[in-house]
């Protein structure tokens, strides 16, 4: 086993947060000690993983655009299943985001999770496992594995620790979700008899037939569309970030949702040529009617997170435009706002937090006038607001302007209606913000409310620093996977020749 | 040459059942807890009879030894020696601790070993019987309470049909063939012309006999009130050892003897095993009582393991066997947690009885989550395996249908497996349970243990089904 860090580094990084579960749960005590040091074992323990995770940010090879850091073990002989870990230009940042957003989130929760601490520090550590697991697995089964694993301890999180409708939502986001991996499942199992192996580099090289591409494209699409969610399937979504705890809403702004434009880029497109370009229209009208209808939607909420949840599906509708238009820009356009939106959208999440945690209300009505008594508070949002309007500078105009460049190669009104959501997100984003930071204060608790806490600062500090970085010197990010994604156009146009030639062979 | 050694681990099993009989009759003091542990380790010494065994035929042909039967009858003994350690503590607390109780398991095993190993109708048909004594004796264990006596009766009733059905079914298939031997009905069912209609009759009455044995829809209505009324160790029995012994029998009729005729009985099972998955599925929802919800989604798990059958290849078979393995060890575990469902010395069954768990016992609300969700097959789950590998022999086949109705059931039965898990998770804690015996301790520990982390060992379980597969389906 020989890989650029000289150890099983990707193993590590999956396995580690479990380690740090079987610690916390040897911890006995009162309750009291029990939460404080699940907590820090928590905090600590993702934090280790975070740094060994930045290993993989200096050692990866960026001009190589296959997997990296690959480790393999004998798993299922007879099945021909291994387990088998590696990263790629397109999976290493999503990583890393899992690795960073998990601290993140242990330490946004830290006094504000009260009850049954133990439990949430358990749940948050094996979210960390999966999700990090299903970003290294270079094996279709070891992928489902983590990729359906996810839903146990979200599940829990949300309906642990999650608002008043929680068991309704906790419930919906389960079977939602399910019924989508179950139907990749199968088309996991027909490419497996069809290519006699799960390894996905195989998979990526094997030629499927256009009739069976056809129902394995939607097979995924049922699963990736829940996840991404695209439009209809994203009501599960709303639902479960309104119910789901603070931390729970920013892991599954910051990563889950990135898990179906993961599928996307990992399955679909590469493995199905012929079908994604036969589907890429119905795609990109489902990816626009998400971007318009659901920002629309998102400017009539009352409610400060459902909000955010609704302008979550507008950008992810952005990042599926992206994605089918299969030429570079596109592409990495796709997944520079995915990341981009990782970060942003969790750190609206966690601005949400902030007051619901002093106010105990996530009604726009209540608030009004914030930026009196927080100025901080109100400097920190201004920052993620304008990120998510996408505003040069910040995060979010990269990813939006390089699929906008993308989707004008395929077509112009389709880069105008996918443009729109910038246009509409100002809108419902700026309006968002005036009501509840400008303006006279009008409730009697908002006079005494209090800024952002030491902690709080050390939770948005990161945030921040990458949202500027990543909108002021974009390739120090784009050059991860710029080679990964040139490899991916080209094997896309390859293959589509390859399909072109035999059909004008048969006619 | 008989060759009665091959056939030792049962005969040990037997003759050690009569000797821990003798004991309890003898002893004049309660002998509950010695014969329990007499039975034990009479199970382990056969275990590891079966595990040094040889292979050939034993008794002219009435018994075959070989992979095949060995790995059945280890996971027979596994699953009667888990409900004997599970009843120990309960049986004592309802009031029903008797030395029978070990010794009835122990020959209703001794019944299932036969089934298991059997090479011939007759010795089928007798092993089966034997067995079926004992779970008669055993649902009507709780005397004096009405529903395990109602429960004893029902099963007896339904359950002598189904015999009655097989023994037919039995001597259609001599009376048309001239052989009860499984292995020259095999051969002379190599010629097509041989298979006359009233051969295919036999066959299908041998089916119908059988799937009352694996509670497989629609001869399941036995299922929910037996496994209700029956004092619950006899429910985590009947749910466990019994199924092994049916499944195996199924198996190797259908995937010997009958092998060439799959064309013929292919689609009952098809449709047997796509009824017992939807109604598994849908039926368990409206169920408060957790007993009768474990009985419908046993109902719905041998629907999955039929897939297996249904194929009728040894990929199928190979799936089928890893399916009941990790059954038997989810449901085990499962049982266990609802024996310790126990409030000032009752015991209480009722789904909302659990409500607010994770508060009370942490450690026994995390396993009986870890069983629920394996139990609805999400990974990394072992419940997941199982259905991973049934799939995949489905799909291998061509049988679509067979695996998109399976996906999507398990999907239905997740909403009930994991509703049980929002009302330990989410709901306000109730009163506390009485304090655990350490038996059910470790008995869910192990069980929960294999559970989650069968996704770290696959490959030795999984070789040793490829190798009993490999018996059958040549």
């Amino acid at each position: 086993m020989t890989n650029a860090a000289g150890f099983p580094i990707l193993s590590l990084i999956t396995w580690l947060p479990l380690v740090g579960c079987v610690i916390i749960m040897m911890v006995r005590g009162d309750e009291e000690t029990i939460a404080s040091n699940a907590r820090w074992a928590a905090l600590w323990t993702s934090l280790i993983v975070l740094a060994l995770s930045l290993v993989l940010w200096v050692l990866f090879d960026q001009s190589d655009p296959g997997f990296q850091f690959n480790e393999s073990v004998s798993w299922l002989p007879e099945y021909k299943v291994g387990y088998k870990m590696g990263v790629d230009g397109i999976s290493v940042l999503f990583v890393l985001l899992s690795t960073l957003l998990t601290p993140i989130c242990i330490l946004s929760a830290w006094d504000v999770i009260k009850v049954k601490v133990r439990e949430f520090m358990l749940s948050f550590l094996i979210l960390e496992t999966m999700m990090v697991g299903m970003f290294c697995a270079t094996d279709f089964v070891l992928f489902y594995m983590f990729f359906e694993g996810v839903l146990i301890p979200m599940y829990l999180i949300i309906g642990i620790w999650g608002g008043p409708r929680r068991v309704y939502s906790a419930v919906k986001f389960f079977l939602y979700t399910l019924t989508g991996s179950v139907l990749m499942l199968l088309a996991l199992i027909a490419m497996w008899v069809h290519a006699g192996t799960t390894d996905i580099v195989t998979l990526l090289h094997t030629p499927f037939p256009a009739s069976m591409q056809t129902w394995l494209f939607l097979a995924f699409f049922a699963s990736f569309a829940v996840k991404v969610p695209m439009w209809p399937v994203h009501t599960w979504l709303p639902d479960a970030h309104v119910e789901a705890p603070t931390a729970g809403s920013v892991i599954l702004a910051g990563v889950l949702l990135k898990m179906g434009g993961y599928g996307f880029l990992r399955f679909s497109i590469p493995m199905l040529p012929d079908a994604s370009t036969h589907f890429a229209p119905f795609m990109f009208a489902l990816s626009v009617v998400a971007v318009i209808y659901t920002s629309l939607v998102a400017l009539a909420q009352e409610d400060m997170k459902k909000l955010i949840a609704y302008s979550s599906v507008a950008h992810m509708g952005v990042v599926t435009i992206g994605m089918f238009t299969f030429n570079f820009q596109g592409i990495a356009g796709s997944i520079f706002q995915m990341l981009s939106h990782g970060i942003v959208s969790s750190a609206l999440f966690l601005i949400v937090g902030v007051v619901y945690d002093r106010i105990h209300t996530r009604e726009i009505a209540r608030y009004g006038g914030l930026g009196d008594r927080m100025p901080s508070y109100a400097l920190v949002f201004m920052l993620f607001t304008m990120a998510s309007v996408g505003l040069p500078g910040t995060s979010g105009f990269v990813g939006e302007f390089l699929v906008i460049i993308g989707a004008l190669q395929v077509n112009f009104w389709l880069a105008l209606l996918g443009g729109m959501g910038m246009i509409l997100g100002a809108a419902y984003m700026l309006w968002l913000y005036r009501r509840v930071i400008f303006g006279r204060i009008t409730h009697a608790d908002l006079r005494s409310i209090l800024d952002l806490s030491p902690r709080e600062w050390a939770v948005f500090a990161p945030l921040m620093v990458l949202t500027l970085w990543m909108g002021v010197y974009p390739s120090s990010f784009t050059s991860y996977f710029d080679a990964s994604v040139g490899a991916m156009v080209q094997h896309h146009t390859a293959a589509l020749a390859t399909t072109t030639k035999l059909a004008g062979m048969v006619h | 040459m008989t060759n009665w050694t091959l056939a030792l681990p049962e005969i040990v099993l037997a003759v050690l059942g009569l000797g821990i009989l003798l004991v309890g009759v003898l002893r004049k003091q309660d002998s509950t807890l010695l014969c329990t542990m007499f039975t034990l380790g009479a199970l382990l010494i056969t275990a590891l009879l079966v595990l040094t065994r040889s292979t050939g035929f034993a008794f002219h042909g009435q018994m075959v030894k070989d992979a095949f039967s060995g790995f059945n009858q280890i996971l027979i003994l596994s699953g009667a020696a888990l409900s004997i350690i599970l009843a120990l503590d309960w049986n004592r607390a309802q009031g029903i601790a008797r030395f029978e109780f070990p010794v009835l398991i122990l020959f209703s095993s001794v019944g299932m070993m036969v089934m298991a190993a059997a090479s011939n109708l007759m010795t089928l048909y007798l092993g089966l019987e034997l067995q079926s004594l004992a779970l008669y004796v055993l649902a009507a264990f709780a005397r004096d309470d009405l529903r395990s006596s109602e429960a004893g009766l029902k099963y007896f009733v339904l359950s002598g049909l189904a015999s009655g059905l097989l023994l037919y079914g039995i001597s259609l298939v001599y009376g048309f063939s001239g052989t009860m031997d499984l292995m020259a009905l095999r051969d002379l069912l190599a010629h097509p012309a041989n298979a006359t209609a009233g051969l295919v009759v036999g066959i299908v009455f041998v089916l119908v006999g059988l799937a009352f044995k694996v509670s497989a829809v629609p001869f399941h209505m036995w299922t929910p009130d037996v496994y209700e009324g029956a004092p619950t160790p006899v429910t985590v029995f009947f749910s466990t050892a019994p199924k092994v012994a049916a499944m195996a029998l199924l198996l190797r009729v259908m995937g010997t003897s009958f092998a060439s005729l799959v064309g013929a009985w292919q689609l009952l099972v098809i449709i047997v095993s796509i009824a017992s998955m939807i109604l598994g599925a849908l039926a368990a929802i409206g169920q408060s009582n957790i007993k009768r919800l474990m009985a419908y989604s046993s109902i719905g798990h041998m629907g999955y393991a039929l897939i297996g059958l249904a194929v009728g290849t040894a990929a199928g078979v190979r799936g089928t066997l890893v399916y009941m393995v990790i059954y038997v060890f989810m449901t085990a575990g499962a049982f266990g947690c609802i024996l310790a469902m126990r409030r000032q010395g009752k015991a209480v069954e009722q789904v909302s009885d659990l409500s607010g768990l994770a508060s009370n016992d942490p450690f026994m609300a995390m396993a009986m989550a870890v069983f629920m969700f394996s139990l609805a097959g999400i990974p990394l789950m072992s419940g997941f395996f199982a259905k991973l590998y049934i799939f995949l022999a489905s799909v291998q086949a061509g049988l679509w249908t067979l695996a998109i109705i399976g996906v999507l059931t398990s999907v239905v039965s997740a909403f009930y497996y994991i509703r049980v898990v929002k009302v330990m998770y989410f709901d306000p804690a109730g009163e506390r349970f009485d304090p655990r015996p350490a038996s059910l301790t470790v008995v869910v520990a192990a069980t929960g243990l294999f559970t989650a982390f069968f996704f770290l060992f696959p490959a030795p379980i999984v070789a040793a089904a490829q190798s009993a597969a490999g018996v059958l389906f040549h």
